[in-house]
């Protein structure tokens, strides 16, 4: 029993937290391009957060659920469905079997965390399930799913069975059946055309011109549609370095912002080299990187500036804040 | 040594890269007497890192270390001293006094990995660009290629990919004017004064002059990545034939 593919979407892959501990190989650590929608939806459906979960981009697969399952959708609103009748994000979902799980317009975001209560059975390469897709290797054999795929699944844990089965009683004539409660806190509620994210000063900032590290702050970007799991290529007024500079590669960070010879920056993300040669300008602070995730080919970013502290204190806060997710939804599904 | 030692510390910086990861730079150059520190740093943090460590990424003159801030903060909180400082305060704290004591002294004996490569026909279309561009003959360019003896300065680009020093400048070759938009894997290249091997199918704007039979990237081994940082790396001339038999028996 399994979840069946019909349709495969755009780019339906694998994905857990990434891998870890072989850059040093030149691997790469690829994960949810959203880690924090990925926890969450994980956290929803009492898995541990690092589960395997399925990313659906922009156009969402249709999927066959050839058993009963508990799932969570979190992160990009794709327009979930059920046998055609909407389903809420944010919360533990029961799907009968037989039902068909459908993805229609985009309405938020662009990236769709698709949890299943227990996980996809599959290998774990070099200690993770992420797809490398380019290497070919990990989630489901190296790749993006295909139509007639079909995915595992793992046993589910007794306390999200026993959460399952409530949901199941309640279902009333639907295929499907939501918990009441649900985690409401993220990062896609702001509405607003301009998504202003913070970065820190790159480590080769004092190299730019004047003109460049006051304008870099101020001016707006658009993301361009060569952007990829690897990185969202920006377009704007070119940044220029006040003198020619002799970089020797040095690694990068997930959030690093460098600028090519053309003077328009790419923000590295989740399949980002291990290394690279080019100036760094900004670094987009850790708890941002979800809202970059989300943002559509053609949206607008605005870069706003903060100290290294700060981002290091809005990192301890987000942890803080899922730990207390994870202790209220270790409530919830012990209290049933 | 202990004054050597002072003398290395006293170059080194270290810069934020993000709020969870610090770049120790030992330098602006690539050089051996760089590379050596660099290496001795990375040998230390393989058999010993510390509370939140995640990884780390060695370069031509750097390492980057990947920490979880939370975890550094925790492990260090009991210590009343760090209570106040950073996360990165503390990795900084503990990586100066990590590269303090660090002992460059010991020549370890380098990993010599000899890969054996089918020069020129259909694996290397460019060898003879190489050979007219220097005004050499064909053999000659093997020969000197498959003379040198190449230090593994970085791995990084792609999974396994060795950055390369050490090519002789008789057959340094500018890059292509048009990248290809694809490059089989195990392809061996030449790009200015660097010559390496790509692991996986990749664009690229090398040279390409000949193919390895042996894979570089190994996802199923450990380590993944046949050729390490402080490798020397050794081309041996195959025939096709030879090519095809190593191919045979690995499979």
């Amino acid at each position: 029993m399994s979840i069946k593919v019909l349709h495969p979407g755009l780019l339906t892959s694998i994905q857990d937290i990434g891998r870890y501990g072989y850059q040093k190989h030149g691997v790469i650590v690829s994960g949810a391009m959203d880690a924090y929608s990925l926890r969450i939806a994980n956290l929803l459906v009492g898995n541990e957060e690092n589960t395997a979960v399925l990313e659906i981009t922009l156009l969402g697969p249709r999927l066959q659920i050839e058993e009963d399952l508990l799932i969570a959708i979190t992160g990009g609103d794709l327009s979930p469905t059920v046998d055609d009748v909407a389903i809420p994000m944010w919360r533990p979902v029961y799907l009968k079997q037989g039902s068909v799980l459908k993805f229609g317009a985009c309405k938020s975001g662009c990236r769709t965390y698709l949890a299943v209560g227990g996980g996809y059975q599959l290998p774990d390469v070099m200690n993770s399930k992420s797809t490398y897709l380019r290497a070919g290797i990990g989630g489901f054999h190296g790749r993006a799913l295909k139509k007639d795929d079909c995915l595992m699944l793992a046993p589910l844990h007794e306390r999200s069975a026993r959460l399952m089965a409530q949901l199941a009683a309640n279902k009333a004539n639907q295929s499907f059946s939501a918990s009441s409660w649900f985690f409401g806190r993220h990062h896609l509620t702001q509405q607003s055309a301009i998504h202003v994210i913070r970065v820190t000063r790159g480590i080769q900032y004092d190299c730019f011109s004047n003109e460049t590290k006051q304008e870099v702050f101020n001016q707006i970007y658009h993301v361009t549609p060569q952007s990829d799991r690897m990185g969202y290529r920006l377009a704007g007024k070119p940044l220029m370095l006040a003198k020619p500079l002799e970089m020797i590669s040095e690694a990068v960070a997930l959030g690093t912002v460098q600028v090519p010879p053309d003077g328009n920056p790419i923000i590295l993300l989740a399949d980002r080299q291990t290394v690279g040669g080019y100036p760094k300008i900004a670094q987009v602070a850790l708890v941002d990187i979800p809202k970059v995730a989300q943002v559509k080919p053609g949206g607008q970013i605005q870069f706003c500036e903060i100290s290294g502290y700060e981002a290091e204190e809005l990192y301890m806060a987000r942890e803080k804040l899922i730990d207390h997710v994870k202790t209220a939804i270790d409530l919830k599904l012990i209290e049933g | 040594m202990k004054q050597m030692n002072q003398t290395v510390a006293a170059e080194v910086e270290y810069i934020p890269l993000g709020e969870a990861a610090i770049l120790v730079e030992f330098g602006k150059a690539i050089n051996l007497e760089i590379h050596r520190k660099v290496k001795a740093l990375a040998d230390y943090l393989d058999n010993n890192s510390f509370c939140g460590m995640i990884e780390y990424v060695a370069a031509f003159s750097s390492i980057t270390v990947f920490y979880d801030p939370l975890a550094v903060k925790r492990s260090n909180s009991r210590m009343k001293q760090v209570a106040d400082q950073s996360a990165f305060e503390i990795v900084a704290a503990i990586l100066k006094n990590l590269v303090d004591q660090l002992d460059c002294s010991t020549k370890n004996n380098p990993n010599i990995i000899e890969i054996p490569v089918c020069y020129g026909g259909e694996f290397g279309p460019d060898l003879e660009v190489v050979a007219s561009h220097n005004q050499l003959d064909i053999d000659e360019v093997i020969h000197i290629h498959s003379s040198g003896e190449y230090l593994v300065y970085m791995i990084g680009f792609a999974p396994g990919f060795p950055y390369l020093g050490g090519l002789d400048e008789r057959i340094s070759t500018p890059r292509r004017q048009s990248p290809r938009t694809t490059i089989p894997a195990r392809t061996v290249g030449i790009a200015g004064m660097q010559t390496g091997v790509y692991p996986i199918a990749t664009p690229g704007g090398w040279q390409l002059i000949g193919r390895t039979p042996i894979e570089l990237f190994r996802p199923k081994q450990h380590p993944p990545s046949l050729l390490q940082a402080g490798d020397l790396v050794k081309f041996k001339p195959i025939s096709l034939q030879e090519y095809q038999e190593y191919e045979g028996e690995s499979q």
